[in-house]
């Protein structure tokens, strides 16, 4: 700790400005102060009012935390996600994973087809339901530590599965090959209803 | 905004303290997203908003003008009576410097807007612009720094050329510019290069700049009748106008000596708590605030700092130490299945030791340009911007 101040001290005197990433000080800002700030795109305390921001309210801890460090990296393909997750030290970007996962989650208040809402439901329960059980819902995305499906908001599973499907976003073994048969057998009409179904999760 | 957002984080905070939000108007429309009125793809209900969801949050809400401030006796005096505080947090956005524009004032901006206070005006120059015949002159003439929202005109040069493009397609664009360069420039003139014909002879917008210590476009008169600006160098008569003037922070701010030389109001970017007065934080784009820009992302997240502070000291604490973010989206084109946006974003910390807002290195920039983008990526940002401008006014207002 020590070595971190002594650092800042010779930088000062360089003239250079800090960053203030200077969780070691003791300075960093709290939980809430960093969460806060994420509001203004993604709704206050992560509920989000889309369209296609993702709501972060009551997801998983490691997997905010495994995504944010996915965008620092590079590893995860975004827009904007990228440079901003740049900003924050690994243990900022936990601290702010831990306010999230213990916001209530509401689904999001978006339309869909009860049609292809039904040929979603079965094919979520052929390629999905093993790891995102329950039908994709908030509380066994916690405890099975992936992302939340039912009620999220429709264009961000869009651009996610986009991704995942065009490899530019890593994703375990198992997953990629169910997309594949999933994509292969249904085509995007698949993809389509998938996304239906969890939009009619209220 | 950063009032607003104030009210409502401090009643979320701590729910003991008692609230007063003291504002003038029953309905505010928000500056951002109004470009989009302008261009013809939002209606001018969707940026309107009430207060009444504040209400919600416990905060006490009265209707009324306030005039000046007792520091010394912490008092808020208003067209409704005194109001006493321990801590006053003041939003007072932002005001022009008509003065320096010779024929132009208050009432003449009404026939040729600004519109950088949205409501009215903005559906002025979009009626105008509705009425204007195809082969019409637009005239645009941005502000010198600093002012509200940078990228903010020529996001609405971009908005307005989507519109003639697809309705008066012969229409022509200028902007005289009194700066030498401006916010997102590399993104924006790529842009207009790929829709609207920049940079070529058959160009839709013209953009005049101003080298660095000349006066070349730099705004000196305006003939209201004529519809005519007169620059150092140049003269334009156009068809409809748009004359953004320098700015300066709200009337409130200097009724109440919170501003400096300048025009601005100096704070302590930990708390915006101003230098000049005890007691009293100023956020949103009054403040001076860099290397935070004048945008509604930044006075949301002073808004939020300024609400911490308060609460920390009205409870004998210490101000904790803050966090902020901007992101500022702009959309280039919406029009027949294109979708083009771009943004810039920003992380800042506290810096302790030198008692400054620093941006955190590696953070932040801009949207990459076209060839290291693909279209999806671009229409994706629209959908962000306009998701942004859900939760941004929800977080405020809701």
């Amino acid at each position: 700790m020590k070595k971190v101040k002594a650092l800042q001290a010779a930088l000062v005197a360089c003239g250079m400005a800090l960053t203030g990433m200077a969780v070691a000080d003791g300075h960093s800002p709290s939980a809430e102060a960093l969460a806060y700030t994420c509001a203004g795109c993604h709704g206050t305390n992560g509920q989000s009012m889309g369209p296609a921001s993702p709501t972060l309210a009551g997801m998983s801890e490691y997997v905010m935390v495994e995504t944010m460090k996915g965008f620092k990296s590079g590893d995860i393909p975004s827009t904007i996600m990228g440079r901003i997750a740049k900003g924050y030290s690994d243990e900022q970007i936990e601290l702010m994973a831990k306010f999230f996962s213990k916001q209530e989650f509401s689904p999001a208040m978006q339309d869909s087809d009860a049609t292809l809402a039904k040929k979603g439901a079965e094919l979520h329960d052929k390629y999905c339901e093993k790891c995102h059980s329950e039908g994709g819902s908030v509380e066994m995305a916690v405890e099975d530590e992936v992302g939340v499906l039912a009620g999220q908001w429709k264009p961000y599973l869009h651009y996610t599965l986009n991704d995942f499907s065009a490899g530019k976003r890593p994703m375990p073994k198992k997953m990629q090959k169910q997309l594949e048969k999933l994509t292969e057998k249904e085509g995007d009409a698949g993809v389509k209803a998938l996304l239906e179904f969890y939009a009619s999760k209220k | 905004m950063g009032g607003a957002v104030a009210a409502k984080y401090i009643r979320m905070m701590d729910s003991s303290i008692e609230v007063t939000l003291i504002e003038a108007n029953k309905d505010y429309y928000t500056c951002f997203m109004s470009n989009e009125v302008i261009g013809g793809v939002r209606d001018i209900n969707d940026i309107k908003f009430g207060y009444t969801g504040l209400a919600k949050h416990g905060v006490k809400v009265v209707h009324g003008m306030a005039t000046g401030i007792d520091a010394a006796k912490r008092v808020v005096k208003t067209d409704q009576g005194d109001f006493a505080y321990d801590r006053c947090i003041v939003a007072p956005g932002i005001d022009f410097k008509y003065d320096g524009i010779e024929g132009y004032d208050a009432k003449v901006a009404e026939d040729i807007p600004h519109a950088w206070k949205a409501g009215s005006q903005t559906v002025t120059l979009r009626k105008q612009l509705e009425a204007m015949k195809d082969g019409g002159v637009v005239g645009i003439c941005p502000p010198p720094n600093p002012f509200r929202c940078p990228p903010g005109p020529y996001e609405r040069a971009s908005q307005i050329a989507m519109y003639l493009k697809n309705h008066k397609p012969k229409s022509k664009i200028i902007i005289l510019d009194p700066k030498p360069k401006f916010s997102k420039m590399g993104l924006f003139t790529a842009g207009w290069e790929k829709y609207y014909g920049y940079g070529s002879d058959n160009a839709m917008i013209e953009w005049k700049g101003t080298p660095k210590g000349s006066d070349d476009q730099v705004l000196q008169s305006v003939d209201a009748k004529t519809k005519t600006v007169t620059t150092g160098f140049d003269e334009l008569k156009a068809d409809v106008l748009n004359v953004i003037p320098a700015q300066k922070a709200g009337k409130i701010a200097f009724a109440a000596g919170l501003t400096n030389e300048a025009g601005w109001c100096p704070v302590n970017g930990k708390t915006f708590e101003s230098t000049i007065h005890k007691n009293i934080h100023v956020v949103g784009d009054a403040s001076i605030a860099s290397p935070l820009p004048k945008s509604g992302y930044a006075a949301n997240s002073e808004g939020k700092v300024a609400a911490a502070a308060v609460v920390a000291l009205l409870n004998g604490g210490k101000a904790p130490t803050p966090s902020y973010v901007n992101t500022c989206y702009s959309v280039i084109n919406e029009y027949n299945g294109v979708y083009d946006g771009i943004s810039v974003a920003m992380v800042y910390a506290w810096n302790e030791e030198t008692g400054k807002i620093d941006k955190v290195k590696g953070s932040g920039g801009l949207t990459p340009g076209y060839k290291d983008t693909t279209e999806e990526m671009r229409a994706r940002e629209v959908q962000y911007a306009h998701s942004w401008f859900e939760n941004i006014t929800h977080d405020t207002f809701g």
